[in-house]
C-alpha cells in the first residue's frame, strides 16, 4: 500500500504534463494521439527500440542517482552537468595518456579517473558550502559554464587531432574500450551502443541504496538532509557531510564518462550531453529520490528520447522538441505537487521546501 | 599589436550589457522579495521568441516588446504560482521554465513558421531603433548616439528601481518581504502579494531583456539564442549585492568583457603566434560570481528570507 501511496503523486505529475503536453500539440495543429503513439511506442520494438532506450536511460540513471543523493542529502545540485563534462573528459584524457596499456588497467583507470574528477569538480561547490556558507545552487550552476568552457579549451586548443573540423579529442586506445552488451545478448547488433555502462548504472543504483539506508555514512547523509540541526546535535560534523555528499553526487554524475567515452564515442566528443544533468533533475524528483524510483523514471525519458526520432520524422508538424516541453512539465507538476493535495494547507511540499530552500544564498 | 580598447569596444560592451541589465534588474524584483529566480534564461527566451514572432506578424517592432513583456510576465506568474501557491522550490520550477522554454518556441516555431526552432528574418527596418533613428540629432553627433533604445530604456529603468526600491512605500514593503516576512505580516503587509507582483516584474523586464536580442541586437529567433545570459544576469545581480546601480555596473563589466572576447579574436595573439583562447574570458563573470559568493572580495550578503517560502500558520 505504501508503495502506491508513493506513485500516485509521480504518476498524476506523468498525468497532468502529458495532458497539458496534448494540448500543446493540439494548439500546433497535429494529433496527439498519433504524437503519443509515435513517442512512446517505438521504445519497445526489438532490438533498434528497446536497445537505444536502455542506452539512453544510462546517463540519466546516472545523473538521476546524482540529484537525488544530493537532495537526500539537502543539497541541490544543478551542476550534474558540468561535472559529467568534466569527469568525461578526464576519462577521455586517460584513455589518449595511457593508450598503450592493457585493457585490465586501462578500463579500470579511466573509470576512476573520470570519477574522481567529477566527484573533485562537485566537492568544490561542497567546500565552498561548507567553508563559506554560499549557496551550493548558485555555484554548481556558475561551475557549469566553467566546465563547458574549460574543456572546451583542452579540447581546442591540446587534444584535437590536427585539422579535425569536429571538436572532439583524438581517439581513445583500443584498450580501454568496454563491451557493447551486443556481445552476450543474440539479436542485439554491436551498432547499438547499448554497452556494460548500463549494468554499471544499474548496480549504482543497488549501491546508492545500500549506502543510503544501510550504513552510518548514509544515515548520516539523510540526516543533515532533514534537520541538519538535529543531526549536528547528534554528533554529526555538517560540514564534512555537505562535502562528502557533494562528492557522491559528483562521483555518479561523473560515470555518465563511462557510457559516453568508453562505450560510446571513444574519444571525447565536445557538447555531447544532451542535457543529461537538467534531465537528472526530472528523474530524480520524479523518481521520488530513491534508487530504484530513479530507474523508473530514467527509462521514462528514454522512452520519450527515443520516440522524439520517430516524431521529428512522421509528424508534420510537431518536433521532437515536444520533448524538452513534457520534461519541462514534469518538473514544474512535480515540484507543485502540492496542487494535488487536500487541503492545499497541508506543509508538504515535493522536494521540500523545507528540505533545501531553508538556507540563504 | 593593434590597440583594441576602441569606441568600437564601447559600443559593443553597451549592446552586451543591455539584455544583462533588463534580466537581472528583473531578477532584483523578484530576489529582493525573497523569491529565487534562476528562471531568468527561460523568461528571457520567451521574449526573445515572442517578440521575434509578433514583430514579424505586425510589422512593429514595439507591438514585439510589447507581446514579449506580456509572455514572460505570464510565465513568470506561473512560475510564481507554482513556488508561492503551491510552495514548489523555486530552484526546481526555474530550472522548470528554463527546460520549457528550450522544447516550447522550437515547437512553436516549427508549427508556425516550418522551421526546426528560428523564425523568419525581421526586415532590418522593423527592428527596434537606436537614438539616431528616433532623434533629429545632427549627423556629426550620431556617432554617440548608435545605441539602441532599449540600452537607453535600460538606463532609465536601473535609475527607476534604484527610486522605487529606496524612496517608496512599494519599495520599502518588497524589501521588507524579502528579509523579514513574518515582521512584514505583522505590519500588514500581504506578503505573497507583494512576492507575485515582484516575480512578475521579473518577468516583464527579462521579457525586454530577450526581445532586445532577437529584434535589437539581432533580427531573428534562434534556439536558446541567450545562450546563458540569464545566468551572467543572475551572476551580476550577486555580485552587485542585489542593488540597481551596483548590478548595472557589474553587467557593464561583464558586457565588457564579452566584448573584449569578440574583438580579441584574431587580433591578439599570444606570444606562441596562437589566438588568445576565449574561453579562459568567457569563464570570467562564472568565476567572479564564486569568488563574490564566498566572501572574498567584500560581503554580498542576500535578502534575509531569499528562498524561504512564506507560511502565515507556521
Amino acid at each position: 500500500m505504501k508503495v502506491l501511496r508513493d506513485l500516485r503523486f509521480p504518476l498524476i505529475a506523468v498525468l497532468c504534463a502529458f495532458l497539458v503536453g496534448a494540448v500543446i500539440v493540439v494548439l500546433v495543429g497535429d494529433s496527439p494521439i498519433e504524437t503519443y503513439r509515435l513517442l512512446l511506442g517505438s521504445a519497445f520494438s526489438w532490438p533498434d527500440g528497446i536497445g537505444y532506450t536502455l542506452f539512453f536511460a544510462t546517463p540519466l540513471i546516472f545523473t538521476g542517482l546524482a540529484v537525488a543523493v544530493a537532495l537526500r542529502g539537502g543539497l541541490l545540485n544543478i551542476g550534474a552537468e558540468g561535472q559529467l563534462y568534466v569527469a568525461a573528459f578526464a576519462t577521455a584524457w586517460i584513455g589518449i595518456t595511457f593508450a598503450n596499456l592493457p585493457a585490465v588497467l586501462l578500463v579500470p583507470m579511466c573509470c576512476v579517473g573520470g570519477v574522481a574528477a567529477g566527484a573533485l569538480w562537485a566537492a568544490i561547490p561542497g567546500i565552498l558550502k561548507a567553508r563559506f556558507g554560499s549557496h551550493e545552487v548558485i555555484n554548481t550552476i556558475m561551475l557549469n559554464f566553467v566546465a563547458v568552457a574549460l574543456v572546451g579549451y583542452l579540447t581546442q586548443y591540446h587534444y584535437r587531432i590536427p585539422g579535425d573540423p569536429i571538436m572532439e579529442t583524438a581517439p581513445i586506445g583500443s584498450g580501454a574500450h568496454i563491451a557493447r552488451l551486443g556481445a552476450f545478448i543474440p539479436g542485439l547488433p554491436a551498432r547499438i551502443p547499448l554497452n556494460v555502462a548500463f549494468l554499471l548504472a544499474l548496480l549504482s543504483c543497488w549501491l546508492v541504496y545500500v549506502l543510503l539506508w544501510k550504513t552510518k555514512w548514509g544515515y548520516e547523509i539523510r540526516a543533515t538532509g532533514q534537520n541538519p540541526a538535529a543531526a549536528e546535535y547528534g554528533g554529526v560534523s555538517i560540514r564534512k557531510e555537505i562535502v562528502l555528499t557533494m562528492a557522491i553526487s559528483g562521483a555518479l554524475a561523473g560515470m555518465v564518462g563511462i557510457n559516453e567515452v568508453l562505450g560510446y564515442r571513444y574519444r571525447y566528443y565536445d557538447g555531447f550531453s544532451d542535457n543529461y544533468g537538467f534531465t537528472g533533475i526530472a528523474v530524480a524528483l520524479l523518481g521520488r529520490n530513491h534508487p530504484f524510483g530513479v530507474i523508473v523514471a530514467a527509462l521514462l525519458f528514454a522512452v520519450l528520447q527515443r520516440g522524439g526520432v520517430p516524431v521529428d520524422a512522421f509528424t508534420q508538424l510537431v518536433s521532437k522538441d515536444i520533448v524538452l516541453i513534457l520534461q519541462a512539465l514534469v518538473i514544474l507538476f512535480v515540484a507543485a505537487e502540492a496542487m494535488f493535495r487536500r487541503p492545499v494547507g497541508s506543509r508538504q511540499s515535493a522536494v521540500g521546501s523545507g528540505q533545501v530552500a531553508g538556507d540563504k544564498i | 599589436m593593434r590597440s583594441i580598447l576602441t569606441l568600437s569596444l564601447v559600443f559593443s560592451t553597451i549592446r552586451l550589457a543591455t539584455p544583462l541589465v533588463w534580466a537581472a534588474i528583473g531578477g532584483l524584483y523578484s530576489e529582493r522579495s525573497g523569491v529565487i529566480n534562476i528562471a531568468l534564461e527561460g523568461l528571457m527566451l520567451a521574449g526573445a521568441f515572442t517578440a521575434a514572432a509578433v514583430t514579424f506578424y505586425t510589422h512593429s517592432a514595439w507591438a514585439g516588446v510589447g507581446a514579449a513583456m506580456l509572455a514572460a510576465a505570464f510565465f513568470a506568474l506561473l512560475l510564481a504560482v507554482t513556488c508561492i501557491r503551491f510552495k514548489a522550490n523555486a530552484v526546481v520550477a526555474g530550472t522548470g521554465i528554463n527546460i520549457l522554454f528550450l522544447g516550447l518556441p522550437a515547437v512553436l516555431s516549427g508549427a508556425l513558421f516550418l522551421s526546426s526552432g528560428s523564425t523568419p528574418q525581421v526586415p532590418r527596418e522593423e527592428l527596434l531603433p537606436t537614438l539616431s533613428q528616433l532623434l533629429p540629432i545632427a549627423p556629426q553627433w550620431r556617432i554617440l548616439t548608435d545605441v539602441s533604445v532599449i540600452s537607453f530604456l535600460a538606463l532609465l529603468i536601473v535609475g527607476l528601481t534604484s527610486y522605487v526600491l529606496n524612496s517608496t512605500p512599494f519599495g520599502l514593503r518588497l524589501r521588507s518581504v524579502g528579509e523579514n516576512p513574518e515582521a512584514a505580516d505583522a505590519a500588514g503587509i500581504r506578503v505573497n502579494r507583494i512576492r507575485y507582483i515582484g516575480v512578475v516584474l521579473s518577468g516583464v523586464l527579462a521579457g525586454v531583456g530577450g526581445a532586445y536580442l532577437s529584434i535589437g541586437q539581432s533580427s531573428l529567433f534562434t534556439r536558446n539564442m541567450t545562450a546563458g545570459r540569464g545566468f551572467i544576469a543572475l551572476a551580476a545581480l550577486i555580485f552587485g549585492k542585489w542593488r540597481p546601480v551596483q548590478t548595472m555596473l557589474a553587467c557593464v563589466l561583464f558586457g565588457f568583457a564579452d566584448a573584449l572576447t569578440i574583438q580579441m579574436q584574431g587580433v591578439v595573439k599570444l606570444p606562441s603566434g596562437e589566438d588568445v583562447p576565449v574561453q579562459f574570458i568567457q569563464m570570467i563573470p562564472y568565476i567572479v560570481t564564486i569568488v563574490v559568493l564566498a566572501g572574498f572580495i567584500g560581503q554580498s550578503r542576500a535578502p534575509g528570507a531569499l528562498g524561504v517560502p512564506y507560511d502565515k500558520e507556521s
